[in-house]
């Protein structure tokens, strides 16, 4: 079935389906749309990328405020601050100190929201619904109905988390991780009760929304490519993206059933992960038999793949985007697609990894150990051929090219730690201390926001027919640059030293005490990078209605589709007929010109390569 | 060489069909998931050891029969024989209703005869057989509300619609629902 037909056949059916709720007003014509059915319900891949764009953008802001103030507890421990009890509450904050319980509740709201929230449906759902369509030459995803409907799971996962927060009891507060026994007894903490509650339907929600995001993902990139199209066309976003939604729809699933024995053993009694446990207050409790590591399986079976959900999109882009601005071909395009699917695959092999203090046989673990490491081998093609991509590349220094050079520094960094914490040996020393906190927060938080900005930097034109502010874009740059380092650089220090993660105060170790100091610095260098990001904010929406103006179809002399639709594509991407795709993304300085587009048919003279 | 191979277009499967099958690919691995939790604890201790409630054996018959019945009503559908497709597509939702009936028939043998699902003093032996199969019988009480849904779609429109594709999506998932089902039946048999 052609693209068209299968659009048609689309829009006739989730039309139909329309007709039954709201009686079928405005489901004749896509051309006169309401402010609901273009703003709110829409269809439109566009208009959903930049609803998961904007929510994303508001979690981000939340979960980064949170940060701050944790680490003004972490760093300013004895400081009053009795302006924020004003604001917050006696609940968050206590003669003008953050609260342990709040602290928890934090560190555990920060962790969750910027993980599944931000970096996974704020980044796959902005990029995949954006790109997807628009670069494999398709009018729309294969069900724009489930992709709305991803987008309002998403929405409403987001409620109710963000009415998790102003419950009395506070949000579930046992880290992101959401281990047994704190999640799974309501006694266990003031956040493992109603907090939880809300926690584990609001997650719920996501992994649907998810799932229903990455099913259309895959559907489309596999069915709906235009003619010409064939796989090894494909730009690598969408060798990302693809790979992203597989590692989605295998993993998130394992995570639900999970959280499913979660909900039966805080609602119903059950005994799966619980077993001789006595609560303060409470007494010893009647449950037998469970197995708390056993959710440390089932999560990290998710959890795992999760972290590279998170990277491969900015992997993606970030090839696309140093491609494009270096004027050069993708080095190894073949490689960088192999090195993905190795990549996915041994995700989905080292999970325990994250258990090698549970008990774990040593046996298995020097498996574990080494399947680990094994991933610094596609990770180090990866590496190597962005570098030798940007290498006598006629580099553009745009804001979008300055991130996706950062990332690939973040990227090295972060991944050289992993390597030590993949040996389970000195994985017995480090694990649960501020050097895993810097290690992930260098190679997937930072690097995953960096290719996150790369990405909004490069397809704002496309998304809303301005530019952004470039002054704007390189200070955002180098003070979260800059910052970054600082930041999180220390930490692996102090995980040296034997700090660990998730404490509320160090006060009780002399040993800490030399930390003081550099607490206070990483605390402070915190809030600069945040103040920075709102100068992102004013300059984000500033543009959508001050921006330069957008004046031509292909800004960056891109070879890829989205570039061949109007400067302001309606529903539908293409006025005309798809465009036909006759040759690979990544012509650039190929026999003297500077770039020649997929659209372009092969000229017999021309040169292979 | 990328771009001068030539790729001709071809003959793709509907994007419908195709999201079915990776869905399917979703539940899998959930019950995959669960299956394997089941293997791990029950290979620790205080595992409790008791035999299936016998009415799974007419669980089992009776699923295999709605398939059967799935099976007719698409050919008959095909054939544009509608009473036919009609009294078959009926049949197989009742059947999935009463499969579901059968399955809380077997939940309530075990609760009589000692074995607690749920609830305090349960042991997760049980629990675990309650919590998978009940997932499963949601599974198919999906698949009979999809099958209500493409039956009066077939109807309601002015014109009548011969489009095979939403039917034969459902039957996929029915009968992907029945497999799952005999392999959920093996696995506690053996495990
Ligand atoms: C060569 C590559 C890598 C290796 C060998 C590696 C290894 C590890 C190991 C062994 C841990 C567990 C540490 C512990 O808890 O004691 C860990 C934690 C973590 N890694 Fe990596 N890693 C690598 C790359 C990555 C990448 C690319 C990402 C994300 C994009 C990532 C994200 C994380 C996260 C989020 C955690 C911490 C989870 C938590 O406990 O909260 N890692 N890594
Ligand atoms: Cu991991």
């Amino acid at each position: 079935m052609s693209n068209e037909a299968v659009l048609h056949a689309n829009v006739e059916g989730a039309t139909a389906h329309d007709a039954h709720h709201d009686h079928g007003e405005h489901h004749e014509h896509h051309h006169h749309e309401t402010f609901i059915s273009k703003y709110v319900f829409s269809m439109d891949h566009k208009m959903i990328a930049k609803q998961f764009l904007i929510t994303g953008m508001v979690w981000a802001i939340l979960g980064g405020l949170m940060s701050v103030l944790f680490r003004l507890e972490l760093g300013y421990p004895d400081t009053k601050f009795m302006f924020l009890q004003d604001i917050l509450g006696k609940w968050w904050v206590q003669d003008g100190r953050i609260t342990a319980q709040a602290y928890y509740a934090l560190v555990t709201t920060h962790g969750t929201v910027l993980v599944f929230f931000v970096l996974t449906a704020g980044l796959s759902g902005t990029f995949a619904n954006f790109l997807i369509p628009l670069q494999v030459g398709a009018r729309d995803m294969a069900s724009p109905f489930l992709n709305m409907l991803s987008y309002w799971f998403f929405f409403m996962a987001s409620v109710v988390m963000l009415s998790s927060i102003f419950v009395e009891t506070g949000p579930f507060s046992g880290g992101w991780t959401a281990y047994p026994p704190l999640s799974a007894l309501r006694d266990a903490s003031p956040g493992s009760g109603r907090g939880m509650d809300l926690w584990v339907i609001a997650m719920a929600l996501f992994v649907v929304s998810s799932l229903l995001g990455g099913l259309n993902y895959i559907v489309t990139i596999l069915n709906m490519r235009t003619k010409g199209m064939s796989m090894t066309r494909l730009p690598l976003t969408i060798w990302a993206l693809f790979f992203t939604a597989v590692l989605g729809v295998l993993s998130f699933p394992v995570l639900l059933s999970g959280f499913i024995l979660l909900i039966f053993d805080r609602n119903f009694g059950t005994s799966f992960y619980l077993s001789d446990i006595f609560v303060n207050g409470v007494g010893a409790l009647p449950n037998e038999g469970g197995n708390a590591i056993l959710f440390q399986h089932l999560f990290w079976f998710l959890g795992h793949p999760e972290v590279y959900i998170i990277l491969l999109p900015a992997m993606g882009m970030v090839s696309e985007i140093l491609s494009v601005n270096s004027r050069k071909p993708i080095f190894g395009y073949m490689a960088m697609v192999g090195s993905l699917f190795a990549i996915a695959i041994l995700a989905f092999l080292v999970w325990a990894h994250h258990m090698f203090v549970t008990g774990l046989n040593p046996l298995l673990g020097s498996i574990f150990v080494l399947l680990t490491l094994l991933i610094a081998v596609p990770s180090a093609i990866k590496v190597f051929n962005w570098l030798t991509t940007l290498w006598r590349g006629n580099i553009r220094f745009t804001p979008a090219m300055m991130f996706a050079i950062g990332f690939v520094s973040l990227f090295i960094s972060g991944g050289l730690t992993g390597i030590w914490l993949g040996n389970s040996a000195l994985d017995i020393h480090l694990h649960d201390t501020m050097f895993v906190v810097a290690h992930f927060h260098i190679v997937m938080g930072v690097a995953s926001m960096f290719g996150m900005f790369a990405g909004i930097y490069h397809w704002y034109p496309k998304m809303y027919g301005r530019y952004l502010n470039n002054t704007l874009g390189y200070i955002h740059f180098w003070v979260t640059m800059a910052g970054a380092y600082l930041i999180f650089w220390p930490m692996h220090y102090e995980g040296l030293a034997g700090m660990p993660r998730r404490y509320y105060s160090y006060s009780a170790w002399e040993s800490f005490k030399q930390f003081g100091g550099l607490n206070q610095f990483i605390s402070t260098v915190a809030l600069i990078v945040f103040a920075v990001q709102i100068l992102f904010l004013f300059n984000f929406f500033y543009s959508i209605w001050k921006g330069r103006k957008l004046t031509t179809q292909n800004p960056y002399g891109s070879n890829t589709l989205e570039w061949t639709t109007p400067i302001r594509p309606g529903h539908g991407n293409w006025t005309g007929e798809i465009p036909e795709v006759y040759r690979w993304a990544y012509d650039y300085a190929k026999d003297g010109r500077e770039f020649i587009p997929q659209t372009t048919p092969v000229d017999p003279n021309e040169t292979n390569h | 060489m990328m771009s001068t191979a030539a790729s001709p277009e071809r003959k793709r499967l509907h994007p419908h069909k195709f999201a079915m099958w990776v869905a399917m690919g979703a539940i899998i691995m959930m019950f995959a998931g669960l299956t394997s939790a089941y293997i791990v604890r029950s290979n620790q201790e205080n595992w409790l050891e008791f035999s299936l409630p016998p009415v799974f054996w007419y669980s089992t018959i009776i699923i295999l029969l709605s398939s059967l019945t799935m099976y007719l009503a698409v050919k008959a559908f095909k054939a544009r024989e509608m009473p036919r497709y009609k009294i078959l597509v009926t049949l197989t939702a009742i059947l999935g209703l009463l499969f579901g009936a059968s399955q809380f028939f077997g939940f309530f043998y075990l609760n009589g005869h000692g074995v607690q699902l749920l609830g305090q003093g349960s042991n997760p032996a049980a629990s675990f057989i309650a919590v998978i199969a009940g997932l499963h019988i949601l599974h198919v009480l999906g698949g009979v509300i999809a099958l209500i849904v493409v039956f009066i779609r077939a109807y309601s429109s002015k014109i009548k619609r011969y489009n095979v594709t939403g039917i034969e999506i459902v039957s996929t998932y029915w009968h992907f629902v029945d497999i799952l089902w005999i392999y959920l039946f093996i696995f506690f048999k053996l495990a």
